[in-house]
């Protein structure tokens, strides 16, 4: 029998009970369009978070004090606390080749005023170069002035919001606010880029380090920022950064370094199991539909007993009718996964239109292994039906009309 | 063409065994026109059956065309009942989604003949027993005299050598059942052998041999004697 010829069989059979085709038709769609849409899901939620973190900026590593992981060895001594990071730490990194910026961060929250309206916000002294090191854009202005970074020179720039609250409709360009008890020339203001990792860059105001040393009159940072030269140097840099801090600390190896790869690889590990658990979980609805569709090749089996028994009266062998059966049940699957597919097209298109900001996309292997799927599942679930069809005896079989 | 020696076929009932049929001995030659008769239960069509090697006898030699019939494969079977053998059924046995000319068409599909020249032949096939018009009809759209010419225009499509026919106008009222008796006699005509089962008598004594069977046996045949 040709390939076509049983096509046209098939199809006519399956057309033939238009609701009970249909029926399976749906299970099938429901299951490949779970399967695409649920990954999908999943995979923008992955990208949504990798998103966040490039944004946070590029080849970056996040150096802290203290040490948060516990190596064996002697337990450290009694009341021993980490110490703390400084501005010359920070300056000391460039000295490594690997190391292209260095920021030192110091943070505290202070009230910032304007005449009579004040806020509290977040403080960030920092120096010039966290512009290229955070990825920072302006919407006004400047950022901090490069320069002698020991100079505590008194201009600050603003996160969006806070220069709505203050400032409305006004330009704040060159206005003076005062944050604690110092007064602040504002050079410039970010844009809204949003939120990263936790901290509102639109409630802050940043200043230079040396300034926000003298007002919270401390000198320890919260953090260094570094980036290195490329992706390639961020283990050395790693390893260099712990290298000159430990000399700077007496031996003493009291720092922790992120790396935001390392970090990201993470993140990207988890979600990518998380794609794959809810596309596993959708998958279970194929097997449902392919457990549908052997029932209903076995109720069309005894239906077509009589159609069976013919058959092989014109001299089909059992082997023919075994193929005719499952390739009725792949045919289905074929079908029921195309319209799975659209289905899948449709919610996309509507999920992307209510949620416009979340990065839905379709990894390709997931449509590939959902019509795998399904058509696997058609087959073996097929394959008990067919081989019902294929043993019947046909006298018996056309005995009964 | 067909050569049985004591065949026999016995069913397993529960603890019963039921002898279908014993030790029965027939031989058709070529060309030959038999009806059998016998009361229900005789066993007409379990031999029918085996003859047309849907059924294997228990015990028995059956010679088709010269070859032992009796122990092929069952791939073997149907390549034989393809090219060799057609069946006319009393209840038609129709697919009934499909056309007239579908229907009469199933057989060639089975066997890959190329689409082109399977329209023809199913047109042939069809004008041959007047139903040219009736072509694009499903089978609940046809009398039954004319499905019953369906199916013979299926069961002859691949010419086969040997025609059977297990009551064939058993469904059908007298008058399409005896347009269904000279369809079948033309193709006996043109030179197939008929095998046909038949409750009639009337119908029954128009054949040129007749074979009458009781309880499983032959128990006269007019035409025995006659060398296979
Ligand atoms: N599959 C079977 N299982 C058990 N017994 C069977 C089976 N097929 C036939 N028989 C028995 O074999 C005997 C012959 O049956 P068969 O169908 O050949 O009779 P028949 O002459 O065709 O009768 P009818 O004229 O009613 O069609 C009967 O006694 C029947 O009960
Ligand atoms: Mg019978």
């Amino acid at each position: 029998m040709k390939a076509e010829d049983v096509i046209r069989f098939c199809g006519r059979s399956l057309a033939g009970y238009p609701l009970r085709t249909g029926l399976m038709l749906l299970a099938m769609a429901i299951g490949v369009a779970a399967v695409v849409l649920l990954t999908s899901l999943g995979e923008g939620a992955r990208r949504y978070v990798a998103g966040k973190f490039t944004s946070l900026g590029t080849h970056l590593l996040i150096v802290l004090p203290g040490r948060s992981e516990t190596v064996g060895g002697p337990p450290p001594l009694l009341g021993q606390t980490p110490r703390d990071l400084t501005v010359d730490d920070a300056l000391a990194l460039t000295r490594s080749s690997a190391v292209r910026r260095v920021a030192p961060l110091m943070l505290g929250s202070a009230p910032v005023s304007l005449e009579s309206r004040s806020r509290e916000a977040i403080i960030m002294g920092t120096t010039a170069d966290m512009f290229e090191v955070r990825n920072l854009e302006m919407a006004q202005g400047r950022f901090l002035p490069p320069g002698e970074v020991g100079r505590a020179e008194a201009v600050c720039v603003l996160g969006q919001k806070l220069r709505n609250e203050l400032f409305g409709n006004g330009s704040p360009l060159g206005a003076f606010v005062r944050i604690g008890q110092r007064r602040f020339r504002v050079i410039g203001v970010l844009t809204k880029k949003g939120e990263s990792l936790g901290t509102d860059l639109g409630e802050v105001a940043l200043i230079p380090v040396a300034s926000a040393s003298a007002l919270f009159n401390r000198a320890s940072l919260f953090r260094i920022l570094v980036q290195a030269q490329s992706r390639e140097a961020i283990p050395r840099a790693k390893k260099a950064i712990l290298q000159i801090i430990q000399e700077r600390h007496e031996g003493e190896e009291d720092v922790t370094v992120i790396t935001q790869d390392a970090l990201l690889a993470t993140f990207d590990r988890i979600f990518k199991a998380l794609t794959l658990a809810v596309g596993g979980i959708a998958a279970i609805s194929l097997a449902v539909a392919g457990i549908l569709i052997m029932n209903v090749m076995l109720i069309a089996v005894s239906q077509r007993t009589g159609e069976i028994g013919l058959l092989m009266a014109i001299g089909a062998p059992g082997k023919q009718i075994q193929r005719l059966f499952l390739s009725e049940a792949a045919m289905l699957s074929l079908v029921g996964a195309a319209v799975g597919l659209l289905l899948a097209l449709a919610g996309h298109w509507v999920l992307a239109r209510l949620f416009p900001e979340f990065p839905l996309s379709v990894p390709i292997w997931s449509p590939i292994t959902a019509v795998g799927v399904a058509l696997a599942t058609g087959l073996i679930f097929g394959v008990l039906p067919a081989r019902r069809a294929s043993r019947l005896d046909p006298v018996v079989a056309l005995s009964r009309r | 063409m067909i050569r049985l020696e004591s065949i026999e076929r016995i069913f397993q009932v529960g603890d019963e065994r039921v002898f279908a049929l014993r030790q029965v001995d027939l031989a058709v030659r070529s060309g030959e026109y038999l009806s059998i008769m016998g009361p229900s239960g005789s066993g007409k069509s379990t031999m029918l059956n085996i003859l047309g090697l849907l059924d294997r006898p228990d015990k028995g030699v059956y010679q088709l065309d010269g070859r032992d019939a009796t122990h092929l494969t069952d791939r073997q079977q149907a390549e034989m009942r393809r090219h060799k053998i057609g069946f006319i059924f009393q209840f038609f046995h129709l697919i009934p989604r499909l056309t007239a000319a579908e229907n009469v068409e199933l057989p060639l599909t089975l066997a890959g003949v190329d689409p082109v020249a399977r329209k023809e032949c199913v047109a042939a096939a069809l004008a041959r027993l007047g139903l040219a018009e009736r072509a694009k009809h499903r089978p609940d759209q046809l009398s039954g005299g004319q499905r019953q010419r369906v199916a013979i225009a299926r069961a002859t499509i691949m010419r086969p050598a040997l025609v059977l026919a297990d009551e064939p106008t058993g469904n059908l009222d007298r008058a399409s059942g005896t347009e269904v008796i000279h369809t079948i006699e033309s193709l006996n005509a043109e030179g197939m052998t008929v095998v046909m089962v038949t409750h009639d008598p009337e119908l029954g004594r128009r054949a040129r041999r007749q074979v009458r069977m009781l309880d499983g046996r032959i128990v006269s045949d007019s035409g025995a004697g006659h060398e296979g």
